[in-house]
């Protein structure tokens, strides 16, 4: 431990004395290990009462004669910078060292899984939906609903299904019990699609029309991996004057590239449907494999997508719209199947099980 | 329907193979969906639409053909070697509505046997078995030309007559199938002097039918009503090749050239000699001459097609055009009863003409999109939901009657033709749908379930139903998942009621409280109703025991349904800012005991009945029962916050507060714990 000697003269003994106390001070720092040894390495040599750099004063500035006063003042001083300097490195180690250790004891492992919170996933059919209302929104389609529960005269009179037509037979209806004492048209039965909603936009509003009816349907189907007696289905309505076959065709292309891409191609073909003349079957290139042939597209390189066609003049009739002024279109299509196809599903009761391995899938 | 493309090749030949004559075909409304054969055997499966009745043979498929190629189509003309009758046959329609034309010719002398290989083998093509010479003749033409015929053995026709009747009640006619039909004065049928023979239209009688022994056969060819035949093939349930042509309208023009294509056939075949021909038209049709205009043409399609075009495309279809300068008369063929109004010419051009050949444009529009009334608010509650980790879901609109009762409040809806008595009724709450969910995942092994449904469900009103949309979710299993991080914790009554809580926050009310009265499948003792400004906007809780023990859910499973009338009656939020308190918060904690039942909502009241302006919460921290509290008693820690926005509270007047809230509190019987 190092001893402040006294001075014996003030030229080669205070060059002496002055680089041990140096080498004293650096030894000393070096060897302090914790906070604790800082500390008393800091009392030693910087407190006020008994201190070396106190004692350095008394023993040699104080003692110092006259003429040599000045010369030791400045050595003092510089010891005093170096010594502080030294102590505050070393604090500043030790602090330092010490934070690491704590840090270091504080360390986890972090490839262990993290703590989730689960999120809600979106129904894979509603979100196709979604994103198909959201295609039409855009080309200003508004959205309209309409009862589940229907009338006869909403789903197929005003539809240009008369009574007893055959076409009424594709529709496999499930009807409503106790209805026999009500006229034809009053009686109630599910819809079988959302083309209802059509006729009640019409009688709510002014042309121009354009809506797009998402919705719930029913039909008497005994579920099987294709089959499931409730789906849904989207239909849309463009009325105004001079509404062309031309602008169907457009705005299902449009309508298409804005949800498959700009890639993919659009088909069609005549059909039939009592609310439709001319009628048209929509076919796309198969978005899956680009029109090469897979399984959604049976091979085919296509697929079917929507019924449409324009709006019969029949059903104008029925909405007291006038068919020498208007013309307008309508498309509709099922929502289940285009799901199956995206996401590569193959049975459609899935849909409905409510399995959360399966819903969780489409997170 | 199966079509050989060498049969259409008799008619019309295109300078297409047999695939490109497909592909052409689909593009004009006779979509072929697959091929089967090789070669001249190639044949077609193709959808032909219902009200397409005159494409559903093989020459009505060629007359596509030549529209779409523009080429002559060859004309059947049976050439009939007549012979005089024997004694005159006679034909007799009473009912002229059910039956506009019947025209039959006699065959006699036939020799039953195999038909020639050629008709056996065509049939055979399109999958049809070949029966006997005179059979696969009246099959051949039906295949060949779209009309039904039908062949009697004549000899077991009595009085030599035919009569085209409504049948009497009480009337049996045993049909070709064996089976007994009950016959009422709605069926058309064909009669002898005595006895139906056939039910018109759509299947013949057993009696006469053609047997190896059948010497004189009498050959129908007929126009018969298709509302008259669909009535009665509804009601028996009957679907047979005929009742499905008739019920769509068959070609009023071809009785008599089916019925002599049938006559030479068996002719040839059978080595008979036919008879001429008796035609009976009891009603004459009337085909529509239709105004077409080029202008409408093109207001509809958008495209210009030139009007030779429009006149060769019809014409190739058989139609009748007259008129030029933009302005037809157009004589509808008799095969095309489909065909009404100028609407269904512009489709038959359109079609013929070509979809793809017609322009695409996007319409311009002069309107506003206009948003659903309650579309935010559903989709803020979509969204809440999702974000408290419920799993949106789907489950089925049918229940059973049980089911509808015990979780429906009204009047459940049947249906009048379910799928089956497990799916008999619509759906009165979406409470069972979603407990079939929860067990069919426990059943597999995913122990926690979160799943909500936004649906519709039914009540009956009489004649009516009432349709009205419900909010439903569904948990059960751990709210905290157990794993290396901490200890499991499972999904309880409060975690169902935060959840319920946070939902409602989301719409504006002044008040809002919880009781007891719910339906009796909750467990009475773990379920609420939540009341937003004085209306009922939710129910939740645990499901009954007794309830999720029938349904084999072992584990607690909870349930919470949402009125959205209600609900939705309340504004979304609106956000709204208080500036920041400055002041600091007084907490102030009380230890009560009370008596056990004493519940919390009642404690808020009184101590929220003080009125103190400053105090900013009540709330519960920590509830203890047991030890060295009798059972009737339970201890209570709760914790006042009092604050102000003006200044730092003295403590003088945090004391007085709380001298108040332990004076309120011992109104309910709360004593303070030391």
């Amino acid at each position: 431990m190092y001893n402040v000697p006294k001075l014996e003269d003030y030229s080669a003994a205070l060059d002496k004395a002055v680089n041990e106390l140096l080498a004293a001070v650096e030894t000393e720092a070096q060897a302090v290990a914790d906070a604790k040894a800082c500390e008393e390495l800091r009392n030693r040599w910087m407190a006020r009462k008994n201190g070396v750099l106190t004692q350095i004063n008394d023993l040699w500035l104080k003692a110092a004669p006259g003429p040599n006063k000045r010369d030791v003042g400045q050595r003092v001083n510089q010891i005093r910078a170096k010594v502080e300097e030294t102590i505050e490195a070393t604090q500043q180690r030790i602090a330092g060292s010490s934070a690491d250790a704590r840090l270091k004891a504080e360390m986890i492992d972090i490839s262990l899984p993290g703590i989730r919170r689960s999120l809600g996933v979106k129904h894979p059919v509603l979100k196709v939906l979604d994103d198909l209302i959201g295609v039409f929104v855009k080309m200003g389609y508004s959205i309209a609903e309409g009862p589940e529960v229907e009338s006869d005269y909403y789903n197929f009179e005003a539809l240009n299904f008369p009574p007893n037509h055959p076409a009424r037979d594709t529709q496999d209806t499930l009807f409503i019990a106790n209805q026999e004492r009500r006229p034809q048209r009053d009686r109630l039965l599910l819809r079988t699609h959302t083309s209802p909603v059509q006729i009640r936009s019409m009688e709510k509003l002014k042309p121009p029309v354009r809506v797009i009816c998402p919705g719930k349907v029913h039909r008497n189907d005994t579920p099987d991996a294709t089959h499931y007696p409730v789906f849904h289905q989207i239909e849309g309505l463009c009325v105004d004057t001079n509404i062309t076959f031309a602008d169907l065709k457009g705005t299902l292309e449009h309508a298409m590239q804005s949800l498959f891409g700009s890639n993919v191609k659009t088909s069609f073909r005549p059909s039939f449907f009592p609310f439709t003349e001319p009628s048209v079957e929509v076919s796309i290139s198969c978005p899956f494999c680009g029109g090469k042939g897979c399984r959604p597209c049976k091979q085919s390189g296509w697929i079917e997508l929507l019924g449409a066609g324009m709006v019969d003049p029949n059903v104008y009739g029925f909405v007291g719209y006038d068919p020498a002024k208007l013309s307008g279109f309508a498309f509709g299509m099922g929502i289940e199947r285009l799901a199956m196809m995206s996401y590569n599903v193959d049975d459609i009761q899935q849909f409905f099980y409510g399995d959360m391995r399966f819903l969780e899938q489409f997170a | 329907m199966k079509i050989s493309a060498t049969w259409i090749r008799d008619f019309v030949s295109p300078a297409v193979d047999d695939r490109k004559m497909a592909d052409d075909l689909t593009a004009c409304g006779i979509a072929v969906e697959g091929y089967y054969g090789e070669g001249v055997d190639l044949c077609y499966e193709a959808e032909v639409t219902t009200n397409r009745v005159d494409a559903m043979n093989h020459y009505g498929v060629a007359r596509e053909v030549s529209a779409i190629y523009d080429l002559d189509l060859t004309t059947v003309l049976p050439v009939v070697k007549e012979h005089r009758a024997q004694k005159p046959f006679v034909i007799e329609i009473e009912d002229a509505q059910g039956c506009a034309r019947y025209t039959a010719r006699v065959a006699r002398g036939v020799k039953i046997g195999p038909a020639p290989k050629e008709i056996a083998h065509r049939l055979g093509l399109i999958d049809q078995r070949s029966i006997n010479n005179v059979a696969d003749a009246t099959n051949y033409v039906l295949n060949e030309l779209g009309q039904p015929t039908h062949a009697f053995d004549m000899d077991k026709l009595e009085g030599g007559k035919i009569i085209v009747r409504r049948a009497k009640d009480g009337e049996t006619l045993t049909t070709l199938d064996g089976v007994e039909r009950k016959l009422t004065k709605d069926d058309l049928v064909i009669a002898d002097a005595v006895k139906p023979v056939a039910l018109a239209g759509i299947m013949g009688g057993e009696a006469s039918m053609i047997t190896e022994s059948t010497k004189n056969v009498l050959i129908e060819s007929a126009w018969f009503d298709p509302a008259t035949i669909r009535r009665t093939a509804r009601r028996l349930g009957m679907h047979t090749d005929a009742s499905h042509r008739f019920e769509r309208g068959a070609d009023y023009g071809i009785t008599s050239k089916a019925c002599a294509r049938v006559a030479t056939l068996i002719e040839q075949t059978a080595g008979a000699t036919i008879e001429g021909e008796i035609d009976v038209v009891a009603r004459k049709l009337e085909f529509p001459k239709i105004k077409l205009h080029g202008s409408e043409v093109r207001r509809i399609l958008g495209g210009e097609i030139p009007e030779a075009e429009i006149v060769r495309i019809l014409r190739r279809l058989g139609f009748g055009v007259e008129g030029k300068g933009g302005v037809f008369t157009v004589e509808v063929a008799s095969w095309r009863l489909d065909v009404e109004r100028e609407i269904d010419l512009i489709e038959e051009i359109a079609r013929i003409y070509g979809y793809l050949k017609l322009p695409s444009t996007l319409p311009s529009f002069a309107g506003a999109v206009v948003e659903l009334p309650e579309a935010q608010k559903n989709a803020a509650m979509r969204q809440r939901l999702l974000a408290l980790g419920y799993n949106e879901s789907l489950s089925t609109t049918f229940l059973s009657q049980e089911e509808c009762t015990a979780f429906g409040q009204g009047e459940p809806v049947r249906l009048a033709n379910p799928l089956s008595e497990e799916a008999a009724y619509m759906r009165a709450s979406l409470v069972p749908g979603l407990l079939a969910q929860a067990a069919y995942n426990l059943n597999r092994g995913n122990t926690d379930v979160r799943l909500f449904e936004n649906g519709h469900v039914f009540e009956a009103v009489g004649e009516k139903v009432d349709e009205r949309a419900r909010i439903s979710f569904i948990a059960t299993g751990n709210a905290q998942q157990p794993g290396v991080h901490g200890k499991p914790e499972a999904y309880t009554f409060f975690h169902m009621k935060g959840d319920v809580e946070q939902l409602l926050a989301e719409f504006e009310h002044r008040t809002i409280y919880f009781d007891r009265h719910v339906p009796e499948y909750f467990h009475p003792g773990r379920s609420a109703r939540a009341v937003l400004d004085g209306g009922t906007v939710a129910r939740f809780g645990q499901i009954h025991p007794e309830i999720a023990a029938a349904r084999k859910l072992k584990q607690d499973v909870f349930v919470a349904e949402i009125m959205p009338e209600r609900l939705f009656q309340h504004e979304l939020r609106t956000a709204r800012y208080t500036p920041v308190p400055k002041y600091p918060v007084v907490e102030r904690d009380f230890s009560f005991v009370l008596p056990e039942g004493t519940e919390f909502e009642k404690m808020k009241a009184v101590v929220e009945a003080l009125n103190i302006a400053e105090m900013e919460a009540f709330e519960p921290v920590e509830i203890f029962r047991g030890g060295t509290l009798p059972h009737s008693k339970y201890s209570f820690l709760v914790r006042a916050r009092f604050q102000s926005a003006e200044r730092t509270l003295r403590d003088d007047e945090v004391n007085s507060w709380s001298q108040q809230i332990m004076k309120a509190m011992e109104s309910l019987g709360g004593v303070l714990r030391g």
